[in-house]
């Protein structure tokens, strides 16, 4: 048994077998080669069935004119769904209400997880309870915490307003209307969406910045370094791959996600919030134009690829390392 | 000595206020849901009431109204079924791929479980209009299998990925060992790795559950009838009628299912966190 070591590559060539006429006549399963791939199969067809053909579908129905009524999958009509889109003003609000909804959301979600992260590498009383609360917004459904947030916003009651009011922040005579204004109710959502992806943030940059040696830290502080300047000339850059993969994650999630819009203001007032997804949604589920809607959600795509694209650069930069 | 001494409590000072100064905001909806649950109507109606406090007796009647006179329990039970098929339907797949990506698929191992892992980030608005009428073509419209069918296709990925990275971590030579004594290596598999690999399936669990728990978008397109509804969905919607708030049972239903949910996904936490790092961490 003390030769077995040395002979594992050999042992992976030909599993457990002498010579190839032996294998051949072992059952199916235990050839690898068959055993792999038939493992692997089922759940690659299954997330292709789920993934693959509707994202093709969807392809079809935006050049179609599938109605929700209507059965099967309509006629096909050229790009018309996407010239009218392109045409409404209400498509080219949501457009850049979705810019900016991710960008200024993710922003704050970044330096905020960042500050937070930090806090978390020192020791102090209670950081497990700490963890636990801050974590409450991620891991609760969305949808439930969003409802939690109509209520303290907006609301005879609300307890936003009760507050400001108590700090003398805004008069009692004229409590604002958050879902009622256009800024305010944007303002919400993106306040939203960063308490729910803030904690999300925290723990990845966490993970990144316990991976940063003691030392490094250590060292540069014996040689002088001043807390800012070892945030921006060590820690920062050497958080740099974490930071784009937490970025690049809420990206997604805020990018994409309809779940706040849908049950904070509705897109309202007057699409003062409506973005791509909650248009399409309100277009091709509600509204009963299929097409249009999918026109819409395709338009999801592009950012989507970009992102892949990155993340796969940053897969195999950490591969090569 | 006395300025750091002066520098190092102002440091602890500053790291305390800013720590709960964090949990205070993220955690606030909670306490108001908690608050909310327990309070009486007189109570929360009240705008001379600091809101922020109980003012007058806790009472139980929302939950009795949330329990009693909602749909909230079948819901409930809805989201349990649902959950638990497509938890084993992820197991079933998952499992073997995971371990296949792992072990047996070589050099391909690594850029294939990527690829499937991606899959997981394409998201739910780009897919549930085409995902509508297929799942009308199969005549699963406002039925729970409409999501049982839909779901997997989410949490298949993740698990993927989650066990694949699992399987990694377990010696190869364990296998080997047991290879060559004369096992097959499915049998290996069974007998051997699965016994040892119970609590990376069980975090594989517990994610495609929450999954499946938090999901709004495919069950909000699919379910248009109440009673077929699941927590995520139903208690949004069908606890607000017009103008009508049911506020108390409102927060009591978004408190009874989060917290559980809360407690189990901080369990496991760690191996989430390794899951989307994609290896940026060494």
């Amino acid at each position: 048994m003390g030769k077995v070591e040395g002979k594992t590559s050999a042992l992976e060539a030909v599993p457990l077998g002498g010579t190839a006429v032996r294998a051949s006549r072992r059952p199916l399963l235990d050839r690898e080669s068959f055993l792999g791939p038939i493992m692997i199969l089922p759940a690659v067809l299954y997330v292709l069935a789920l993934v693959g053909v509707p994202f093709v579908l969807s392809l079809y129905l935006a050049v179609s004119d599938a109605k929700i009524a209507s059965t099967g999958l309509g006629r096909f009509i050229g790009l018309a769904n996407f010239t009218s889109v392109l045409q409404s003003p209400t498509f080219l609000r949501s457009l850049v209400n979705t810019f900016v909804f991710t960008v200024v959301s993710q922003a704050l979600v970044l330096v905020l997880a960042k500050i937070l992260a930090t806090c978390l590498t020192k020791q102090f009383y209670g950081k497990s309870i700490v963890r636990f609360l801050i974590l409450l917004p991620w891991v609760a459904p969305i949808s439930l915490g969003t409802i939690g947030w109509k209520w303290m916003l907006d609301s005879l009651y609300s307890p936003v307003n009760w507050v400001l009011q108590a700090l003398h922040v805004i008069p009692q005579s004229s409590w604002p209307m958050w879902f009622g204004v256009r800024e305010l109710a944007m303002a919400s959502v993106i306040g939203v969406h960063v308490w729910r992806l803030l904690p999300f943030a925290t723990v990845i940059i966490l993970a990144g910045l316990t991976s940063i040696p003691r030392e490094v830290e250590e060292a540069s502080a014996v040689d002088g370094a001043g807390f800012w300047s070892r945030e921006f000339y060590i820690v920062l850059p050497l958080l740099r791959p974490i930071l784009t993969v937490a970025g690049l994650f809420g990206i997604i999630f805020a990018f994409t996600d309809m779940t706040v819009i849908y049950v904070l203001t509705r897109g309202g007032p007057a699409d003062g919030t409506q973005v791509l997804s909650s248009l399409a949604f309100f277009t091709g589920i509600l509204g009963g134009d299929l097409a249009g809607g999918a026109a819409i959600s395709l338009f999801l795509f592009p950012m989507l690829l970009l992102v892949a694209v990155v993340m796969l650069r940053i897969a195999r930069r950490a591969e090569v390392s | 000595m006395r300025r750091r001494s002066v520098r190092y409590l102002a440091g602890r000072v500053g790291l305390y206020l800013t720590v709960s100064a964090f949990s205070a905001l993220l955690a606030f909806p909670f306490y108001w849901m908690f608050l909310a649950t327990f309070k009486t109507d007189r109570d929360l109606y009240d705008l001379k009431n600091n809101p922020l406090v109980f003012n007058d007796h806790l009472t139980l009647a929302n939950l009795k109204l949330l329990f009693e006179r909602t749909l909230y329990t079948t819901w409930l039970w809805n989201t349990f079924v649902v959950g638990a098929t497509v938890v084993a339907i992820t197991l079933l797949l998952a499992l073997p791929a995971g371990y296949a990506l792992a072990r047996l698929a070589g050099r391909w191992g690594e850029p294939l479980g990527i690829g499937i892992f991606l899959t997981y980030l394409v998201p739910s608005t780009l897919l549930f209009i085409p995902l509508s009428r297929i799942v009308a073509l199969l005549g699963l419209q406002d039925s729970l299998w409409s999501l049982v069918v839909v779901y997997p296709s989410f949490t298949i990925p993740f698990c993927v990925w989650l066990l694949m990275g699992f399987f990694k971590s377990i010696p190869k030579e364990i296998e080997e060992a047991a290879m060559v004594d004369g096992c097959s290596r499915a049998r290996a598999i069974v007998q051997i790795i699965m016994p040892i690999s119970l609590a990376g399936i069980l975090s594989a669990v517990i994610f495609a559950f929450t999954l499946t728990i938090q999901e709004f978008v495919y069950a909000l397109t699919f379910i248009t009838s109440s009673g077929a509804q699941t927590v995520s969905v139903g208690v949004p919607t069908n606890l607000v009628r017009g103008d009508v708030f049911f506020w108390g049972s409102l927060m009591a239903g978004c408190l009874i299912t989060s917290i559980p949910v809360a407690i189990l996904y901080n369990l496991f936490l760690d191996r989430f966190i390794a899951g989307f790092t994609v290896g940026a961490i060494k």
